[in-house]
């Protein structure tokens, strides 16, 4: 029903001929076949230890730790990234976990952090809390050394000047392409992409995932009249452990005072298929 | 009369194209016809080619005026070249990416040398395999252990200075077809085995004097060929393999999950549309038979290497479950020398640990396989990044990452040559 109404809502609504990436989606749902058995969601890896989860004391190395290490940094990156800062995990050097008597598990963590932007530029030293609630996404306090003092301001607030107000409004596709190039003007908007896509990984993070942003598939500027860029994602996402790539499309907005905000976000079925998250993914998401 | 059809293609607006202005693209020919085809095209004047040379070996790039780009790819699209779209910033590309393109072509025209520094189509890796045996014909010879799926050829490079049943190094890349460097580092390691030996350099002689290696560069060359040439350029992240399993909208088996062990359990999906789908029954599918029944029947293996990507992690068995080999402390000691040698190149770092606590359970994968056959130096890499650029590693980082993971590859060779 879902691909139908993609169907009809696209040959009404759009131009005759799509980018890219709609096209194919199109073609996907075209020859739906609705009754099958298939479920693509996030595959929950039913592990052996599942009944019990890592506890106490982690090797730093292994994969608790480091998954919880990532979802600390989607919430750092939620809350400082910008087109020239977006963390990256270095290294995990201590974690502990243990059960919340209330439900759900939390994890206290040591590890230290580059700035993917400014390859180069030192290591940040930063510990965490990140509590994954029974139901609903993780939360997390932080606190880096140094992370203040990272400071682009001027490059952001040239790069906001030099895009604001646009003679036609920047577009671009696959970034970076299959053979992992892309122009040096469209590094800062592929930093953006992974803040924004930062808000929507931190809501989908569990113990059970780890997510990565793979691809900027499409970007498209809307114009606005404030002192902000607005833009339009589709990313492509990774989850380690299931080795799914899932697609969204949002709507993001990004100034050097406001930082970024993602004003609307949406899964976007590969198949038809395809069962959205549990979560309810259409809402804004709010920061 | 061609010429007129494709002049008249090209007259051709039929619609609006969604993306306004000029595009540039960038076009892969993969074979002698899309040369032909390609050349032709030069005739066209409304095309600007921005590439002087027409080679496989080099992408070719065209800026296609805005009302032509719907009737262009279409074109493309029909005559099977690949091609992607460059971004929408013609002006500033173009002068930057006009001189490197010269830069290229000159060099691979004056050299006639397989480019290394680049991603390589199917064929070209094929038509460079033969070029390795014909000029190192003394110590490589290439062996067809079987068909894919969808009947391409697999081809092992056989490493081996006579004599027969010795102990023997299994190296294997491409299981999962978007992990592209791991593909680029096996051709660039296989070139420097072959040279290494060639040139006496130390330890290379001295193993292949007792062992035989054998790489196997394209494990699945179906899903290698489809991330490349696949219209959807979503299918850049095929994994799997191409066959065709009991959901007809859904493609593809994972093949590290299709090995016999402990098939069927935790690990694993048993669902066609799944990235690890097992698939119906262990050693199932066809390029998996093919690798399992060629180590069986032939050469004494000591030691299983496995490449991909990404995530930076250098593991041992095992991948379904928690529970510790009987050789794990040996195994994890070689690893963090591996990881070591491999660090002195460029500071790489990788983390060494079995698969199931590195990444997670995972079951039906090789390396248990053949760590549970007797094959006790069983090894997978995970190679670079840890996720920046994940598996659209820019190709500048090929020669890095082949470098530094030699390193270690060196090291295990050597190590378990020392063993015997």
């Amino acid at each position: 029903m879902f691909c139908f109404v993609l169907l009809v809502f696209s040959l009404f609504q759009l131009t005759p001929a799509l980018p890219v990436y709609q096209k194919h989606l199109l073609s996907c749902c075209e020859s739906a076949d609705l009754v099958n058995n298939c479920l693509n969601t996030i595959k929950e890896s039913e592990t052996e230890a599942d009944a019990e989860m890592a506890t106490g004391d982690l090797e730093p190395t292994h994969f608790p730790a480091r998954r919880a290490a990532k979802v600390a940094l989607h919430y750092i990156n939620t809350q400082h990234g910008s087109p020239f800062k977006v963390f990256g995990l270095q290294t995990v050097h201590k974690a502990r976990a243990e059960a919340v008597e209330t439900g759900g598990r939390k994890y206290n963590l040591d590890f230290s952090v580059i700035n993917w932007a400014n390859e180069g530029s030192g290591l940040l030293s930063c510990t965490a809390e990140v509590f994954f609630p029974q139901n609903g996404p993780p939360e997390v306090q932080y606190n880096c050394d140094g992370l203040q003092k990272v400071n682009f301001t001027s490059e952001e607030t040239d790069f906001l000047q030099k895009y604001r107000e646009p003679e036609s409004p920047l577009t671009a596709q696959y970034i970076p392409d299959s053979y992992g190039n892309m122009t040096d003007e469209m590094k800062p908007f592929w930093h953006l992409a992974r803040v924004a896509a930062s808000f929507i990984m931190l809501r989908e993070s569990s113990e059970k995932t780890e997510l990565n942003m793979a691809q900027v598939a499409n970007i498209t500027q809307q114009v606005t009249h404030e002192n902000e860029l607005k833009l339009n994602y589709y990313v492509l996402l990774h989850d380690m452990p299931s080795q799914e790539i899932i697609h969204w499309k949002l709507l993001m907005s990004w100034s050097p005072d406001g930082g970024v905000r993602v004003l609307n976000s949406e899964w976007q079925p590969k198949c038809p298929h395809d069962v959205p998250p549990n979560d309810n993914n259409t809402e804004p998401v709010s920061n | 009369m061609k010429l007129y059809l494709y002049q008249a293609i090209f007259t051709l607006l039929v619609c609006e194209g969604l993306i306004k202005g000029d595009q540039v693209f960038r076009i892969h020919a993969e074979t002698e016809d899309h040369l032909e085809v390609l050349n032709k095209l030069k005739g066209n004047r409304e095309l600007d080619f921005w590439t002087d040379g027409i080679s496989t070996a080099l992408p070719v790039d065209i800026r296609v005026p805005h009302a032509s780009l719907y009737a262009v790819k279409k074109f493309l699209n029909g005559k099977k070249i690949p091609f992607t779209v460059m971004i929408n910033n013609v002006q500033e590309l173009l002068d930057k990416e006009k001189a490197e393109m010269r830069k290229n072509a000159a060099m691979e025209s004056s050299s006639k040398i397989f480019n290394f520094t680049t991603y390589h189509t199917l064929d070209e890796i094929y038509s460079w395999m033969d070029t390795l045996v014909a000029a190192h014909s003394n110590v490589v010879s290439k062996v067809d252990i079987g068909k894919s799926y969808e009947n391409r050829p697999m081809y092992v490079l056989k490493f081996s200075t006579g004599g027969a049943g010795k102990p023997a190094i299994w190296i294997d890349a491409g299981i999962h077809a978007r992990e592209w460097i791991s593909h680029a580092t096996a051709v660039w390691i296989a070139n420097q085995i072959a040279t290494d030996f060639a040139s006496k350099r130390a330890p290379v002689p001295k193993i292949l004097g007792v062992m035989d290696i054998y790489m196997l560069i394209v494990a699945n060359p179906d899903g290698y060929v489809f991330s490349h040439t696949s219209p959807n350029e979503l299918y850049r992240f095929w994994r799997k393999n191409r066959s065709v399993t009991s959901n007809p909208k859904c493609r593809g088996v994972d093949i590290n999950r299709n090995w016999d062990a402990e098939f069927g359990t935790p690990g694993a999906s048993d669902d066609p549309c799944a990235e690890d789908y097992r698939g119906p029954s262990a050693n199932s599918e066809i390029e998996v038979k093919n690798m399992a029944n060629f180590i069986v029947n032939n050469a004494n293996f000591k030691s299983f290497i496995t490449l991909h990507s990404f995530k930076q992690l250098l593991m041992y068995p095992y991948g379904y479950t928690g529970k510790d080999t009987p050789d794990k402390s040996e195994l994890h000691s070689v690893a963090l020398s591996a990881a070591n040698a491999l660090k002195s190149w460029h500071g790489t770092v990788y983390q060494v640990g079995s698969i199931f606590s590195t990444i997670e359970q995972a079951s039906g994968a090789s390396i248990d396989w053949a760590y549970n056959r007797g094959i006790k130096y069983s090894y997978a890499f995970e190679l670079r990044d840890t996720g920046t650029y994940g598996f659209l590693l820019p190709a500048d980082q090929i020669v890095s990452t082949s470098r530094e993971t030699w390193l270690a590859i060196k090291y295990i060779m050597n190590y378990v040559c020392d063993k015997l």
